[in-house]
């Protein structure tokens, strides 16, 4: 971690960031953005940043995240139009869900490495994908669950009407993504961060010296699921609306882009991508019908010229 | 109910067969080059397409053969251009980059033939069932597996006969030795995949056949064929046939008491495999950590 | 004339300020009538123009913009222009059409919003424009729910419910091919809600379902499931597939010669789907949403007309004119009540009816007031290989009023909830 390295620089690029973030809904309407876009790049943000807690900082690949991003927006919607109209409820249930799911899976499939562990991570997000799709009369099945809205949450002395005011949702889902954040920036500076960096650079030396390879591996698992557990009940929110697709493995590859997209070495890496993702996504399929060319072509110029991301792009130049 | 699951695995194994022959490009290029293509179904897409348009000048046969060589030659060219620089990179970059090929294929291929879906008809000869109790065992698809048992058949002669397939085996096997032997091994890759290209252009033609000529033809095609690859065993081509034709009957005899999980059998399947024996059923331990 | 004026004559200064006034309102007038002018009425088409779906929502799109175009040759909407804004929701990601809807909501205000081709989307979209009060004319999704259980006071629905469609066919395939059925039915709420009509036609009539498959949407291969079928030996195979998966099934079934055995029908059924099969596999009984040879029918050859000069030539589909039709609708009844509130006009078109030139059918066609589902004719008939004229691929031999067809309003699970004043 270069924190210690530069800290004026570090300090300034995080203070304009929550400055940006902080600001948005006066900025985002004069960019030709909404508020709607603003909050799905947090939502997005979030997801990316817990992937790559287990990508970039502990250096495995997960093509299956999907899977948990989708438990917590199916069980946030199946709790709020079911069985008890409360978000926060809805949210407690997505984000346990996921982190039970998780921990079992973790489980079985810690000992794997690579592309088997990628190609596993898959399979299971695929069974979670046929299970939601199949499974109509819970799920809804390829129509999905509509019908139901996020709640305005009542704490007795005020009450967040998170419903009607988008702005009031950003900033509900921007307090989560920021709690989020600071538990995964506080993690991975303790010893057990840096033991995943060791994990990272180099697994074998890491055995070697006794440090107790898998069980780091499953708990950078756990936490990495959880949190993108907790983005899928924002994502449920955001839309009032939970879909099959969103545990599709196309929803997977948009995560791990997303990450290598920003920088997969750099915290803030995963926010850039997102942004840049979602945004360039957004604006491009208003101007043209082929937008999948572009996005397509996006990839392509990222992967062959950029592969450290936007980040790394200034780091070089910051370097030089 | 013994003649329905006969049936239904005899009829797995067809589309097995069909599976495989997309599995074992996918193998192919994955073995030698490290490079996972998720763009080979949309290499499928453009070969059908392809096929569709030569069809009006040199008839079905004569695009069967064409259009799978023109795909193959069009898979030169990307290799060259954008899959070279990635080799010896983590696979995660060839993942990404082919993600976005497979983007601008589906899209170039709606831009150039338009969204709707084509009419491909296959020669009359082929379009009627064999008899009237195994209506199933339709010419068509008879033909496609003795194709397929062809393609294979010739695919192993090269593999074990020629010098070309000599080198891709010992490739597969030791890349960096290879090289130092003196082998061209950038030529090697190219040719390796433009094979691997060839068979996904051949498996869209027939596919063109049996299912709606749309821009997404082959995008649902990909995943299976990974699982036939993890479930036989990374490296190994033999076990890639068997994984194919195994996910094939699976999901056909699936269909006889659980219709519901027939797609998502072969995932299962997967992860038991991965689980239980991760090299797979025929793969070498160690394979592409 | 009043006292004053006689009495006391205009003083000079009133004349002044007067003609002062005049000269400046002349120009000033341009720029303040201008700007009432320049205005557009926006209409927002939020519909998949990539994906499996990308046919339809561009042939939606033509349809809406040939009307936006009409509309402004007439003088468009409270003499504003008339605008199309569209925006892809893609075949599959909810998210996408949802944050789309905001867009268009939200950033573009929209006036109108239409769309989706997707059941699962147009649902999702009509939760959002009703709690943004806007007027929603969804166009071409069929699940049930849309003018049924997740109905709204703003939403209207051009194309018919699954169960005006079997039961527009329901009969004649009893009485006429037999009664042992077996469906290959899509797993999603499209296809259930057609096999649940459907059954309900066998209960009737008394007619059977010999055997049923639920085929996942997406499916590839339907040979299992035809093998199944085959075996249960019925007079009908319905197959109730829609989009691609009709294509692969029909094309599959008559490779398995299965249309020789027994007797293919289903409900919906669409031209796309029978442009895209060989023509060896162009049979069956279905229901067509609108049919585009229409002889006897007045304006229809030239609407007609009007879409093959945007659509390479091609003649329109029942989706062309479920886009014409939907924006027409918004045009037609925000001229007559001269507003563009959206309860206003909600209210407006409960029980409305489309002008011949807009409706293109033989019968009156209105939207229903207590679900707001528009009441159509259903085209019966059935797919022919090669038609007297190209591209005139489906015969129809009976057309069915839609108000027949649908189930009355009490069954239909709506319970519209106006906003309180």
């Amino acid at each position: 971690m270069k924190y210690d390295d530069r800290p004026l620089q570090k300090y300034a690029a995080d203070a304009a960031i929550w400055l940006l973030l902080l600001s948005l809904p006066w900025w985002i309407g004069h960019v030709g953005g909404y508020m709607q876009l603003g909050t799905q790049v947090v939502v997005m943000a979030l997801a990316a940043t817990a992937l790559n807690f287990l990508l970039g900082y502990t250096g495995v690949l997960s093509f299956g995240h999907a899977a948990y991003f989708g438990l917590g927006v199916y069980g946030t919607g199946l709790i709020i139009k079911y069985i008890v109209p409360s978000t926060l409820a809805g949210m407690a249930v997505g984000v346990l869900a996921a982190v039970a799911a998780a921990a079992i899976i973790g489980l079985l499939i810690v000992h794997l490495r690579g592309i088997y562990f990628a190609m596993v991570t898959i399979a299971f997000g695929q069974v979670f994908y046929f299970i939601a799709f199949r499974w109509n009369n819970v799920t809804g099945g390829d129509d999905g669950l509509s019908d139901w809205s996020r709640q305005p949450i009542d704490f007795g002395f005020a009450k967040l009407d998170i419903l009607h005011s988008p702005v009031l949702f950003y900033y509900f889902v921007l307090f989560f993504f920021a709690v989020s954040v600071a538990i995964m920036a506080w993690l991975l500076r303790s010893p057990f961060g840096r033991t995943l960096l060791a994990i990272r650079e180099n697994e074998r030396r890491a055995r070697f010296l006794g440090l107790p390879v898998d069980r780091h591996i499953w708990l950078s698992w756990l936490i990495s699921c959880t949190f993108v557990g907790l983005a899928g009940t924002l994502y449920a929110l955001l839309n009032d609306f939970a879909d099959p697709h969103t545990l599709y493995w196309e929803q997977s590859g948009v995560f791990v882009i997303m990450a290598v997209l920003g920088g997969m070495r750099s915290f803030w890496g995963p926010l850039i991508g997102a942004a840049v993702y979602v945004v360039l996504q957004d604006y491009v399929s208003s101007m043209t019908q082929n937008w999948m060319s572009f996005i397509g072509l996006f990839f392509v110029l990222v992967v062959l010229f950029f592969p450290r991301g936007v980040l790394g792009i200034v780091r070089r130049r910051a370097a030089s | 109910m013994t003649q329905l699951i006969l049936y239904d695995a005899f009829n797995g194994l067809i589309i097995g067969a069909f599976y495989a022959l997309m599995a074992l490009g996918l193998s192919l290029i994955l073995n030698l080059s490290g490079v996972i293509n998720f763009a080979h179904g949309g290499f499928l897409a453009i070969g059908a397409y392809l096929a569709f348009t030569l069809m009006p000048f040199i008839g079905f046969w004569g695009a069967l053969v064409v259009a799978p060589i023109l795909t193959a030659i069009f898979g030169l060219f990307i290799e060259r251009i954008l899959i070279r620089p990635l080799y010896g990179r983590d696979p995660l970059y060839s993942l990404l980059l082919t993600f976005g090929l497979a983007f601008m294929f589906e899209d170039g291929t709606r831009f150039i033939w338009g969204a709707s879906t084509l009419p491909f008809s296959i020669p009359n000869v082929l379009s009627s069932p064999l008899s009237g109790q195994y209506f199933f065992l339709t010419g068509y698809r008879l033909f496609m597996v003795a194709l397929v048992t062809l393609t294979v058949i010739v695919l192993f002669v090269i593999l074990t006969r020629t010098r070309l397939g000599m080198r891709i085996r010992a490739g597969t096997l030791d890349l960096e030795t290879v090289s130092v032997l003196g082998i061209n091994v950038r030529l090697l890759r190219s040719l390796n995949f433009g094979l691997g290209i060839y068979m996904a252009g051949l498996a869209g033609v027939l596919a063109a056949g049996m299912l709606g000529l749309q821009p997404t033809i082959g995008s649902d095609l990909i995943m299976p064929s990974f699982v036939a690859i993890i479930i036989g065993g990374l490296g190994s081509l033999p076990g890639t046939l068997i994984g194919g034709l195994l996910i094939g009957i699976a999901s056909g005899i699936t269909t006889v008491w659980f219709p519901s999980a027939s797609d998502a059998v072969i995932y299962v399947m997967m992860a038991l495999v991965l689980l239980v024996r991760p090299r797979g059923l025929f793969g070498e331990e160690g394979r592409l950590q | 004339m009043p006292k004053s004026i006689i009495n006391h004559p205009i003083r000079r200064r009133t004349i002044l300020k007067a003609g002062i006034a005049l000269g400046a309102m002349q120009v000033a007038s341009p720029f303040v009538v201008k700007a009432l002018g320049e205005e557009p009425v926006k209409f927002g088409l939020d519909d998949p123009f990539t994906g499996t779906y990308a046919e339809l929502g561009k042939h939606e799109q033509i349809g809406c913009q040939l009307a936006i175009d009409e509309i402004n040759k007439k003088g468009g909407i409270l003499g504003r222009r008339a605008e199309l804004i569209s925006e892809d929701s893609t075949s599959t990601d909810t998210g996408t059409a949802v944050a789309k809807g905001h867009k268009l909501i939200d950033r573009d205000k929209v006036n109108f919003l239409l769309g989706n081709v997707n059941s699962a989307m147009a649902l999702a979209l009509g939760d959002l424009s009703s709690r943004a009060g806007v007027l929603h004319i969804v166009t071409g999704g069929h699940t049930d729910a849309v003018t049924g259980t997740d109905c709204h006071w703003n939403v209207f629905r051009v194309c018919n419910t699954t169960r005006m469609e079997t039961d527009a066919v329901g009969k004649d395939l009893i009485d006429k091919y037999g009664k042992k059925w077996y469906f290959i039915t899509p797993d999603y709420a499209f296809g259930h809600t057609l096999q649940k009509g459907f059954e309900a036609n066998l209960k009737k009539y008394g007619g059977t379902e010999v055997g049923a498959s639920l085929t996942p949407l997406g499916t590839t291969d339907f040979s299992s499931y035809l093998i199944k079928a085959e075996a249960a030996k019925p007079d009908v195979i319905i197959d109730l597939t829609a989009g691609q998966d009709a294509v692969n099934s029909l094309k599959q079934i008559v490779q398995f010669g299965l249309n020789k055995k027994f007797h293919i029908a289903g409900a919906q059924q669409e031209l796309e789907v029978l442009e895209g099969l060989p023509p060896n596999a162009r049979i069956g009984t279905w229901v067509f949403e609108w049919y585009w040879k229409q002889p006897n029918v007045p304006h229809v050859t030239e609407f007609v007309a009007a879409v093959r000069k945007v659509n390479n030539g091609k003649v329109p589909t029942a989706r062309h004119w479920f886009g014409y039709a939907a924006v027409w609708t918004c045009a037609l009844i925000a001229n007559e009540k001269k507003s563009l509130t959206a309860e206003k006009l909600a209210k407006g078109l409960e029980g409305f009816t489309l002008p011949p030139e807009v409706a293109l059918m033989p019968d009156k066609v209105f939207y229903r007031a207590g679900d707001h589902q528009l009441m159509p004719d259903l085209y019966v008939g059935h797919a022919v290989e090669k038609g007297p004229v190209p591209e005139d691929l489906f015969h129809v031999e009976k057309i069915v009023k839609g108000v027949d067809a649908a189930l009355p309003v009490s069954e239909t699970g709506c319970h519209l909830k106006w906003p309180q004043a």
